[in-house]
């Protein structure tokens, strides 16, 4: 770029980093992967105070800032609350790669919780999905699974 | 009991898409020598600084302690704030704080970003949990899509209703020098017909991403009287924070947080009808999805009247409570400073510095903060002294 009086203005470059990070997933968490793994089976976790069903579980309940510790095996269908076709470009952090569009994301009830699971589901066709729609998880063959959110391959919608 | 406090100046840079002239002290030191300018005081006179961004956008964190020939805080008490999205109100109330408590009379708060030296949607992927939303989350624009897909299955809203907003918004813009996306009006037309992004929010559905700062400066009753013959007193000001899960997020009952925020100042400052008692609205609208549902949440009108209220033309200039004079958030939108311009927005109006873009006889005025995690600030700023 050039200013007023044709000096070029300069920019200087990150270059490529790698930087990679480790995260703990907890207890609960661990319990979670444990479970869809071993099981393909959702837990969730219940407040004694309010009584929500919180999934992924974990060990508070923010609003009542409560200690949980009672697990609850949930279904692994569930209805879309909310949900958007992403279509445009954008590096994945996670990565470093530009992540495949278009994808939908979207924000699932699980049947028997109170919040809402984020993850994707397998329709781009932003006329054929819409909120209400029941879904079920497409899980990953058991020896391809790691542990992770993408154990969950994503959600599809019940027709 | 706390002092009395009032917004005594304010100043912005001229906020562009790319401003490679300046680096980013130099990009702050713009906005706070037209603060100080604005309200006849040099660096001397400012007893303490509060500054915030968005950390890792620029990846050049600790700002506080960088930018202090920018700042204007060499050898004074610096105190760094990051809220995400909030960050600017966050600022700006930490400054009333600071002024409130009794131990400064003058504080200078300063909010700034330069959204083109970073990959803005990547740094705000890593504000996701990166065990159970980073995998599938995509940034800003489709987690905002996600709420608009659930308030329009809700309300039966249409893009339509949206693109309105953005109208309103881009025209009003058309009277801020300031603002980055001040140069033409937008129809519905060109709004339906630009390239969808995260459906249902297409391009000019949201905010452009802007390199900008914005200074302001907050002076204790006795002092601000004697700097301005107009100053902005702060009547209220609320902070709430929601649950950092984003799937415990309801979308079916309104932004939470700014519910909570806004009924709070409402009380403070007795306005039991906002519509009938505010004069003007800064609002962080970062997309037009939100506003047609915050002001539903702020009481502008009933839950699903948001589209009819912004129809009507209730929230045009000249409307019974103009929304965003300056051209709001999806007219500029240069993050750390965002909300920190919904306050020095407000300001203006009640100071009467609005030019162009003045609504007139501005004695009451709301300006909102919304960031991170469903976040929000909301402060009410009047003429008289509370
Ligand atoms: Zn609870």
């Amino acid at each position: 770029m050039q200013d007023g009086k044709n000096q070029e203005l300069l920019t200087l470059n990150s270059g490529d980093l790698a930087m990679p990070y480790e995260w703990s997933i907890g207890l609960y968490g661990s319990r979670f992967f444990q479970e869809i793994r071993e099981k393909r089976r959702f837990l969730g976790i219940r407040c004694p105070k309010c009584q929500k069903v919180l999934v992924p579980p974990r060990r508070i309940c923010g609003p009542c800032f409560q200690k949980l510790d009672e697990l609850v095996e949930l279904s692994d269908q569930g209805t879309i609350k909310a949900f958007s076709v992403v279509n445009y470009p954008f590096i994945d952090p996670a990565t470093g790669r530009q992540r495949p569009i278009p994808y939908t994301y979207g924000y699932i009830n699980l049947d028997g919780s109170d919040n809402i699971f984020s993850h994707l589901i397998n329709e781009i066709d932003e006329s054929k999905i819409k909120v209400g729609m029941k879904v079920r998880a497409v899980f990953k063959d058991q020896a391809e699974m790691e542990g992770n959110i993408q154990d969950i391959r994503y959600f599809e919608i019940i027709r | 009991m706390a002092r009395r406090v009032a917004i005594v100046g304010t100043g912005q840079t001229h906020h562009r898409s790319h401003r490679l002239d300046v680096n980013g002290r130099e990009l702050i030191h713009e906005a706070v020598e037209r603060a100080l300018k604005d309200c006849e005081l040099t660096i001397r006179d400012i007893d303490a600084i509060v500054i915030g961004n968005m950390d890792h956008f620029e990846s050049i964190n600790y700002v506080d302690t960088w930018s202090v020939e920018g700042s204007g805080g060499y050898m004074k008490p610096i105190m760094k704030v990051t809220t995400g999205g909030t960050t600017g109100t966050s600022v700006a109330i930490a400054a009333y704080y600071h002024v409130a408590s009794g131990l400064f009379d003058k504080v200078l708060a300063i909010g700034w970003e330069k959204n083109s030296e970073s990959d803005t949607t990547g740094a705000i992927i890593t504000c996701s949990d990166p065990v159970w939303d980073r995998f599938s989350y995509s940034g800003a624009i489709p987690s905002l899509a996600t709420e608009a897909s659930a308030y329009m299955e809700q309300y039966g809203a249409t893009q339509e209703d949206a693109a309105r907003v953005a109208v309103r918004e881009r025209t009003h813009a058309m009277n801020n020098p300031y603002a980055q996306l001040h140069g033409r009006p937008i129809t519905i037309k060109d709004v339906m017909e630009s390239a969808m992004l995260a459906y249902p929010i297409k391009l000019l559905d949201v905010c452009p991403r802007t390199d900008g700062a914005c200074a302001v400066v907050f002076a204790a009753e006795g002092t601000a009287e004697r700097i301005a013959p107009k100053p902005a007193w702060i009547k209220a000001c609320a902070v709430r924070h929601a649950a950092t899960w984003f799937g415990d997020v309801d979308y079916n009952t309104g932004l939470l947080s700014l519910k909570r925020a806004s009924l709070e100042v409402y009380e403070k400052a007795g306005i039991r009808h906002p519509v009938e008692e505010l004069d003007v609205a800064e609002l962080y609208l970062p997309y037009s999805y939100a506003g047609l549902k915050w002001i539903e949440v702020l009481g502008f009108c009933g839950p699903g009247e948001g589209p009819k209220f912004i129809w009507e033309g209730h929230s045009d200039m000249g409307g019974k409570l103009p929304i965003n004079p300056s051209g709001g958030v999806m007219s500029t939108n240069c993050i750390g400073a965002t909300a920190l311009l919904r306050t020095a927005e407000a300001a203006l109006q009640i100071m009467g510095k609005g030019d162009k873009r003045q609504v007139p006889d501005v004695k009451t005025a709301l300006a909102t903060g919304f960031g991170g995690c469903w976040w929000s600030d909301a402060i009410i700023m009047s003429s008289k002294k509370p």
